[in-house]
């Protein structure tokens, strides 16, 4: 398809993969764009490898399957690189962005002779940082709208404020640190 | 002069969800069911939340949940159910009775394969196994589709020259669980729309009672079945007019089945649900390349177009028939026989090749529907044999 953003997620059920591709999707929407966001469903428990996708494009989305030569890879935990490739079909002019405190070169053996751009960051860090816990979704969000580029920062950093606002109304406590973390997250891959 | 569209993303099954609080049917007997589970969760929320007044009566089982249906709709009361897989086919027995009885329930269907190996994702197993129950079905390719097509469902299965139940079917988890951009419509005027459901006859109406469901012997139960026929014949001209006034109001147009890019094609691809989106991507990449190729996708399977599906593609020089569903008859699906046989009636002479696609949640790709106007283009230009009957994404 052209003119579209294709972008798939590995991560492990129960960690928020799923959530930050819809979540992606929803703020992609409010710029004005086309949107898909969508996971692929298996025999669901915690801890199994899941993967979600998203597209965002400026034209109408028709097609309907899974994304197979994504622009983008985006690894919510990294154990999944030894059991996942996770850099299939991937394109070299895209980026694959990792949860993890290693650095580019240590994962870069783990990763399949991928020759394009590979993005580390320390989500759970920022996360328990921010958090106090391991949700490393969050983070992984933000560092994914900074590499791609499917929105603007500001644009992104309002929304979220607002949709994080109306998701925890009953729990104001956490907005400001999801707002951290989603900041913490930007600047880092920035 | 087309409503002001309200601009959102959402899932399949959300989209049904708003449409049924803006219809707000007055009784809803569910048992959830993956993937259509969302929507009675949706429903009572709503409910719950004091946005809907619809009666939601929590049942043991699909069959008792399309009983309950038959006994409200039978009272009076507009009634609709959500269902899938398995869901559909324990209300088999009941399928029949709605519809024999003439009752405009309307079931939202999340089209979901049927055991086994058991599997949650889709094909159209559920819904082309109640084929001949004598429901009115419809499917759709997006979100979009399956919020428009429940609203429009009220109007065409209470028309007096219907009365005939309505599947409104999209597909599991590939456009239930999907977030997409849809455009939805006010309140007032969706409830405009559907109106006040206003039955000639119905058992709590004290002026005038009547019995529903009573035994019929055989000098009179094979007249009654005929009218039946007719019904679901005269169905086809309804949902037209129906079609047609949701355009003006929404600005999007329907008809039985959509042609896309099919003017000038010498190979059409016929398919249903979800990856009529996935097809019409590989006819504009195959366009571009200068191949003269379109989709027909398949809206109302029940009425069947047949006529109107020949005279569609009587000028193509082979067409595709994707069946998301075995028959396990050795040709394919149920529209690999359908389809074929109406093309003979109307003395249509092209080829076609039957294909089974997607079962159980197989991925049906945009290479994949390429692939099938190259073996259409083989089997025509280059007289090389193709299969009759194949099977689309095994693995290897």
């Amino acid at each position: 398809m052209k003119n579209t953003v294709e972008i798939r997620w590995h991560g492990r059920g129960g960690q928020g993969a799923k959530t930050a591709a819809l979540l992606l999707a929803d703020v992609a929407f409010k710029t004005g764009q086309n949107v898909q966001g969508f996971p692929e469903y298996g025999p669901e428990r915690m801890g199994a490898p899941i993967t979600a996708f998203n597209r965002i494009s400026k034209e109408k989305i028709r097609v309907h399957s899974n994304i197979y030569e994504p622009d983008y890879v985006v690894v919510v935990d990294e154990t999944l690189l030894h059991s996942v490739n996770v850099t299939d079909g991937l394109k070299e002019e895209g980026a694959i962005i990792i949860n993890t405190p290693r650095s580019k070169e240590e994962v870069l053996p783990q990763l399949n002779g991928y020759k394009g751009r590979v993005v580390t960051i320390d989500a759970r860090a920022i996360s328990e940082q921010t958090l106090g816990k391991n949700f490393p979704n969050t983070p992984m969000l933000a560092a994914t709208v900074a590499v791609t580029k499917v929105l603007e920062r500001d644009q992104f950093i309002n929304d979220m404020r607002a949709s994080f606002e109306h998701k925890f109304a009953k729990k104001p406590e956490v907005i400001d640190g999801n707002m951290k973390a989603l900041e913490m997250a930007y600047e880092a891959v920035s | 002069m087309s409503v002001k569209a309200i601009k959102e993303r959402m899932s399949g099954n959300e989209a049904v969800s708003y449409a049924i609080r803006q219809v707000a049917p007055e009784v809803m007997p569910a048992f959830p069911i993956t993937p259509s589970t969302e929507i009675p969760q949706m429903v009572s929320t709503y409910i719950a939340n004091g946005e809907l007044d619809t009666e939601f009566i929590p049942v043991e089982s699909e069959h008792s949940a399309m009983s309950a249906a038959i006994g409200a709709e039978a009272a009076g009361a507009r009634t609709m159910t959500a269902t899938s897989s398995a869901g559909l086919a324990l209300m088999w027995e009941e399928l029949l009775l709605a519809a024999s009885n003439r009752l405009p329930i309307v079931l939202t269907l999340v089209n979901r394969t049927l055991s086994g190996p058991i599997n949650i994702n889709c094909d159209h197993s559920d819904g082309m196994g109640a084929r001949d129950t004598g429901w009115i079905q419809i499917y759709a390719e997006n979100n979009q589709e399956a919020y428009d097509n429940y609203i429009q469902a009220f109007p065409i299965a209470e028309d007096p020259r219907v009365h005939l139940p309505v599947m409104i079917c999209q597909d599991g988890f590939i456009t239930s669980h999907a977030v997409e951009n849809i455009e939805l419509m006010e309140d007032e005027p969706v409830k405009d729309f559907v109106g006040t459901y206003t039955p000639e006859e119905f058992m709590l109406n004290p002026g005038r009672p009547v019995s529903v469901g009573p035994y019929s012997v055989s000098n009179y139960a094979m007249e009654a079945k005929k009218l039946q026929e007719e019904a679901m014949e005269r169905s086809k001209a309804v949902i037209l007019e129906v079609a047609k006034k949701f355009g003006e109001m929404s600005g999007r147009e329907y008809g039985l089945f959509e042609e896309y890019r099919t003017e000038d094609a010498d190979y059409i691809m016929v398919i249903m649900g979800s990856a009529a989106g996935t097809a019409k991507t590989a006819v504009d990449e195959l366009r571009d390349q200068g191949w003269k190729v379109g989709v027909l996708k398949l809206r109302v399977f029940r009425p069947f177009p047949e006529k109107e599906i020949a005279e569609a593609l009587k000028n193509c020089k082979a067409a595709a028939i994707m069946d998301r569903c075995e028959s396990y008859n050795g040709n394919g699906g149920p529209l690999s026989s359908e389809i074929p046989a109406g093309l003979y009636r109307s003395k249509v002479m092209i080829e076609t090749v039957s294909y089974v696609y997607g079962l159980a949640g197989r991925d049906f790709r945009v290479e994949d529907a390429a692939g099938i106007f190259r073996d259409l283009r083989d089997l025509v230009e280059n007289g090389k044999e193709v299969e009759q009957f194949k099977y689309i994404g095994l693995r290897v």
